[in-house]
C-alpha cells in the first residue's frame, strides 16, 4: 500500500526575513516505519516537520503524502491524514474545554455523537486526562497540555503522525506511557525531538539534521555508535549507550541495555 | 504591576471556573437563562430615567440566582466595582445638570440629577449583575452554544467565541512578556521606560499575530471548515419552562404595577388597622 508514503524532494524553505531553514532535503519514509529527526537547536526540524501539513509551503521542491502531491488543491485531504503534534503545546489548544477541544476533529470528520465519545473517551485515557475533561486547556500545566494536545490529535485516528519534541515536559511516567503508545502505532511516525533514549526505543531509522541538511540517514543504532557524526551535528550518544557514569562500566557489560 | 494584572487574568478566567459547578442553576438549560436574562435586562431598561421604586423589586432575581446557583457574592461585586467607575463618570454630572427639586425630606432638597444618578447606578448593577451571573452559571463557551442554538448567524458565535479565546491568548502573552520584563528590570521596579514600551507592544503584535496563524492552522489540521461543533446535548424540559416563564411573568409584573408603592399602601393600612 503507497498510503502511507512521505517523500520530500529537494525541500528549500527561506523564512520570510530570509533565514534559510532548508537547503535541499530529500528523503522517502514508507509505509509503517517510525523514523525520529535529530540534530541541533535550529537545525531545521521544526520548519521541516511543518512542511508535512502545508504549513508552511516550500520556497523550492516538493512533498508527497501517500497517493497526493501537496499542493493547493490536496492539502484539505492530507491534513485529515496527517496528525501533527506541534513543539508548543499552546498552539494546538483552543477550545473552551479539554473535552470539546479534543472531541473537536472527530467531529469535524463527520461522526456520530457515539463515536465521537468513545473515541475521545479512548484518547483521553490513552494520555491519563481523562479526570481533567472539564477543565479550560490554557490553564493546565505545560505537560498537562502536551498530553491533551497529543490526544487531541489520536481522537481523529491519523495515518501519519507527525510528532515535534513530544516527551519534552513530560513527568517520566508520561514519557513510558507515551512511548508505549507510540510503540502500538502501526502507521507512519516522524518524530523531532533531543530525547535520543526514546528513539532508541520506537524508531528503527533516524534522520540526522545540521544546518538545513540532511547529514546522516541510516538505522538507529548505526547512527547512535557513530560518535564522530554526532559530535560534529552537537549531538551525544544516549545515555543508555554512554559508559556507567558510576562504575565506569561499558554498556555492553550491563544486564539491561537494549542499545 | 505584573502581580496586579496576573490576578486581573485570573479573575476573568475564575468566572468560567464557577460555570464548572453543579447545581440546579448551573443544570438548566442554557437558553432558558439566556433568554431570562434578556428579559430581565429590557424590563429593567425600559423604566423611565427617575424610577428608583419600581427597580428594588428586581433585586430578587439576582438574589434568586445567587441561592440557586450557591454564587460567591462578595467575587460578584467586586467584578461590579471595577467597572462600575465608567458608570459612575457617566452619571454623576446629573446632579449639576438637573437641579429641579422633586422631593423635600425635612430640609433637604432632592433634585432630579440625584434621582436620575441613583436610578442609573441601580439600572447598571441590575443589568451588569444579571449578565455576571449569566457567565458564572453558564460558561462563555456555551453561552455561544445557547446563542447559536437560539439561531444567531453561525458566523457570529464562532466570532464570539474566537474572539473570547484570542482574548486569553493576547493577555496571556502579555503577562509573560510583563513577567520576564520586571524580572530584569531591578533597579525600576517593574516600571517600563517609554522606548522599551513601544517595543514590547510591537513585539505582542506580532506575537498574537503569529500564535493567531499556528492557532488556525492547529484548527484546519483538525478538518475544521468554518463551523465550530461540540458535543453537547441541550435539553428544554419543563423545568426550564416553567424557570423562563415564571421569572418573565414576574418581570412584567414588576415592570408594569407599582408593586413597592401597593406593598407600602398594604403595610400602612394594616398598620392603621391594627392601631
Ligand atoms: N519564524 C521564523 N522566522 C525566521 N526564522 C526562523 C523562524 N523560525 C525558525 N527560524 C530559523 O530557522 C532555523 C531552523 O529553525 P527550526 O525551528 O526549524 O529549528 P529546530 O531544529 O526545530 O530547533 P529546536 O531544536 O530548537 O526546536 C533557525 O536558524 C531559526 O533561527
Ligand atoms: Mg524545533
Amino acid at each position: 500500500m503507497s498510503h502511507h508514503i512521505v517523500e520530500a524532494q529537494d525541500l528549500i524553505f527561506n523564512y520570510p526575513d530570509q533565514t534559510p531553514a532548508l537547503a535541499g532535503v530529500s528523503f522517502r519514509i514508507s509505509h509503517g516505519e517510525s523514523v525520529a529527526v535529530v540534530g541541533a537547536n535550529g537545525a531545521g526540524k521544526s520548519t521541516l516537520l511543518l512542511h508535512m501539513n502545508g504549513y508552511l509551503t516550500p520556497t523550492a521542491g516538493r512533498v508527497r503524502i501517500g497517493d497526493f502531491l501537496l499542493t493547493k488543491a490536496t492539502v484539505r485531504e492530507i491534513r485529515r491524514s496527517v496528525g501533527m503534534v506541534f513543539q508548543d503545546p499552546d498552539d494546538q489548544l483552543f477550545m473552551a474545554t479539554v473535552y470539546d477541544d479534543v472531541a473537536f476533529g472527530p467531529l469535524n470528520l463527520g461522526h456520530t455523537i457515539a463515536e465521537v465519545e468513545s473515541l475521545v473517551a479512548g484518547a483521553l485515557e490513552t494520555v491519563g486526562m481523562g479526570h481533567l475533561k472539564d477543565r479550560p486547556p490554557h490553564r493546565l500545566s505545560t505537560g498537562q497540555k502536551r498530553r491533551v494536545a497529543i490526544a487531541s490529535v489520536l481522537s481523529m485516528s491519523p495515518d501519519i503522525l507527525v510528532m515535534d519534541e513530544p516527551t519534552s515536559g513530560l513527568d517520566p511516567q508520561a514519557r513510558r506511557q507515551l512511548i508505549n503508545l507510540l510503540r502500538g502505532f502501526h502507521h507512519s511516525k516522524i518524530i523531532a525531538t533531543h530525547d535520543l533514549d526514546m528513539v532508541i526505543d520506537i524508531c528503527e531509522r533516524t534522520i540526522v539534521m545540521h544546518d538545513g541538511r540532511i547529514r546522516a540517514d541510516g538505522p538507529t543504532r548505526e547512527i547512535f555508535t557513530d560518535s564522530e557524526l554526532l559530535e560534529s551535528c552537537r549531538l551525544e550518544k544516549p545515555l543508555r549507550m554512554q559508559d556507567c557514569p558510576a562504575c565506569g562500566n561499558a554498556p555492553a557489560d550491563r544486564p539491561s541495555t537494549i542499545g | 504591576m505584573s502581580a496586579k494584572i496576573d490576578r486581573a487574568f485570573y479573575d476573568i478566567g475564575h468566572l468560567d471556573n464557577l460555570a464548572e459547578a453543579d447545581t440546579p442553576l448551573h443544570r438548566l438549560d442554557p437558553r432558558a437563562k439566556l433568554l431570562t436574562t434578556a428579559a430581565f435586562i429590557v424590563s429593567v431598561v425600559s423604566f423611565g430615567k427617575y424610577e428608583i421604586a419600581g427597580l428594588l423589586p428586581f433585586f430578587l432575581y439576582p438574589a434568586v440566582l445567587i441561592g440557586l446557583g450557591n454564587l460567591p457574592l462578595g467575587f460578584l461585586l467586586r467584578k461590579l466595582l471595577i467597572v462600575s467607575p465608567f458608570v459612575i463618570f457617566i452619571g454623576i454630572f446629573n446632579p449639576w445638570f438637573d437641579q429641579v427639586v422633586v422631593l423635600q425630606l425635612g430640609a433637604v432638597n432632592i433634585t432630579g440629577g440625584w434621582i436620575s444618578f441613583i436610578s442609573l447606578l441601580l439600572r447598571f448593577t441590575l443589568t451588569v449583575g444579571a449578565a455576571l451571573l449569566l457567565i458564572a452559571s453558564t460558561g462563555f463557551a456555551t453561552i455561544c452554544m445557547a446563542l447559536d442554538r437560539l439561531g444567531t448567524p453561525r458566523i457570529f458565535t464562532v466570532q464570539l467565541l474566537l474572539l473570547y479565546r484570542y482574548i486569553f491568548i493576547l493577555i496571556g502573552e502579555a503577562i509573560r512578556m510583563i513577567r520576564a520584563h520586571s524580572l530584569r528590570s531591578f533597579d525600576r521596579r517593574g516600571k517600563i521606560a517609554y522606548q522599551v514600551f513601544l517595543q514590547m507592544l510591537g513585539n505582542l503584535l506580532l506575537r498574537s499575530i503569529d500564535r493567531a496563524q499556528r492557532i488556525h492552522m492547529a484548527m484546519l489540521s483538525r478538518a475544521f471548515t468554518g463551523e465550530i461543533k461540540v458535543v453537547r446535548q441541550f435539553n428544554f424540559a419543563y423545568r426550564e419552562i416553567f424557570f423562563l416563564l415564571g421569572f418573565s411573568a414576574l418581570f412584567i409584573i414588576l415592570r408594569v404595577t407599582e408593586v413597592t408603592a401597593f406593598l407600602g399602601r398594604f403595610i400602612l393600612t394594616l398598620w392603621a388597622g391594627g392601631g
